[in-house]
């Protein structure tokens, strides 16, 4: 013993670096996930600052949130709180080293998550159909006699922003739920998002903007099969907390979008 | 010591905790917001903080940053507020610009 405690002694200080203390006291692909946001809540941060703009600069500013759409943002927020409540539990399960709860709280987030993404995707289509529209995008035909037709053609701001801001995190919440299926079943779950995929397209109207919008399953399943197939792996309670920063990330930046897009919104009774 | 993991000794009970945190300063924004309780640029101000808070224990609890090394929170934190802050200079002025020549909110 204490041949190795000099040996590693001697590594320690002869070779610098080789078994040198990480600068920020964390194993590198925890840093690496850190930097990954940090960077990424600037790209939020621009779209959020740039909402605000509008949202000040715009006189008037279309108030189209009733009672049904806040109530429904509010569920969906519950859903992300509630999902990342789960994820701590994940992460809990996997430094214990048990393999069934590490899956059934990360299946956990991921039904919240999908219920979310699920919620948004409702609100998304009634808005729509009631007439909130951006150029080139699939509306059903009542889109152009709604009630919030004038508003697309009178604040196209509006549309542009509210869209852009909420396709974008909706897109992070599919990457995250699709990340922690990986995590949480490996290769089992690649033919589980095949049939969402192929279901989804069959099934929603071709009028409808998920219509399109359901391929980001594809690519999910694209870039999964490559990083499953090519660098095969159990994933450890490291993977878990990574993956548990990112999905708590997500969470994060709702916590901004609902009440700057949807309270700041609301339509007065 | 190296921090791998978050094994310190919080209890599970805390996450509980936070978690009705978030719920309750939620539905405190969802009061605000709908009953209009301040005009518009008082109300963003408000829901801004709100926001800031239940972002502060997202960041310090759940994603455990709070038990992270002080470098990583201090480089990690500074980086991103310097950033938050240079983009409000962008932004900002000219939005409140509109506001202060006295154009008047309608409320609709």
């Amino acid at each position: 013993m204490a041949d190795a405690t000099l040996q590693h002694d001697t590594v320690q200080h002869g070779v610098p670096g080789a078994y040198e203390a990480p600068l920020f006291g964390a194993y590198s692909k925890k840093v690496g996930m850190w930097l990954f946001l940090a960077s990424d809540s600037l790209t939020f941060g621009a779209l959020l600052f740039a909402f605000s703009y509008n949202r000040l600069y715009t006189i008037p500013w279309p108030t189209p949130f009733h009672a049904e759409s806040i109530a429904n943002a509010t569920i969906m927020t519950a859903c992300l709180l509630s999902s990342s409540l789960t994820m701590v539990m994940a992460v809990f399960a996997a430094q214990r080293g048990d393999r069934a709860w590490t899956r059934n709280w990360l299946l956990a987030t991921m039904v919240f998550g999908t219920a979310f993404i699920v919620l948004h995707g409702m609100e998304w289509s009634k808005l729509i159909g009631e007439g909130l529209t951006i150029p080139g995008f699939p509306k059903p035909p009542s889109a152009a006699t709604g009630e919030l037709a004038d508003i697309s053609k009178n604040v196209p701001q509006f549309p542009a922003t509210f869209f852009g801001l909420t396709a974008m995190h909706m897109l992070h919440v599919t990457i995250g739920v699709i990340y922690l299926g990986v995590v949480a079943f490996r290769k089992w779950f690649l033919p589980i998002l095949g049939v969402l995929w192929i279901a989804g397209y069959l099934l929603i109207p071709a009028d409808n903007v998920f219509h399109y919008g359901i391929h980001a399953l594809l690519l999910g399943l694209i870039v999964g099969a490559v990083i499953l197939y090519l660098k095969p792996k159990d994933y450890d309670a490291h993977d878990v907390e990574v993956s548990g920063l990112y999905w708590h990330f997500v969470d994060l930046v709702w916590m901004f979008i609902f009440p700057l897009v949807y309270l700041m919104s609301t339509k007065i009774q | 010591m190296m921090h791998d993991t978050a094994t310190h000794s919080d209890s599970k009970v805390t996450y509980f905790w936070v978690w009705g945190a978030l719920l309750f300063l939620t539905a405190v924004e969802v009061v605000l917001g709908y009953r209009q309780v301040f005009q518009p640029v008082r109300m963003l101000e408000v829901l801004i903080i709100l926001s800031i808070i239940k972002s502060a224990l997202i960041i310090g609890y759940f994603m455990h940053l709070k038990f992270e090394k002080a470098l990583m929170r201090w480089m990690l934190m500074a980086s991103v507020v310097a950033c938050f802050i240079i983009m409000y200079f962008f932004f900002f002025p000219d939005a409140g610009r509109v506001h202060d020549l006295g154009v008047k909110w309608t409320g609709q």
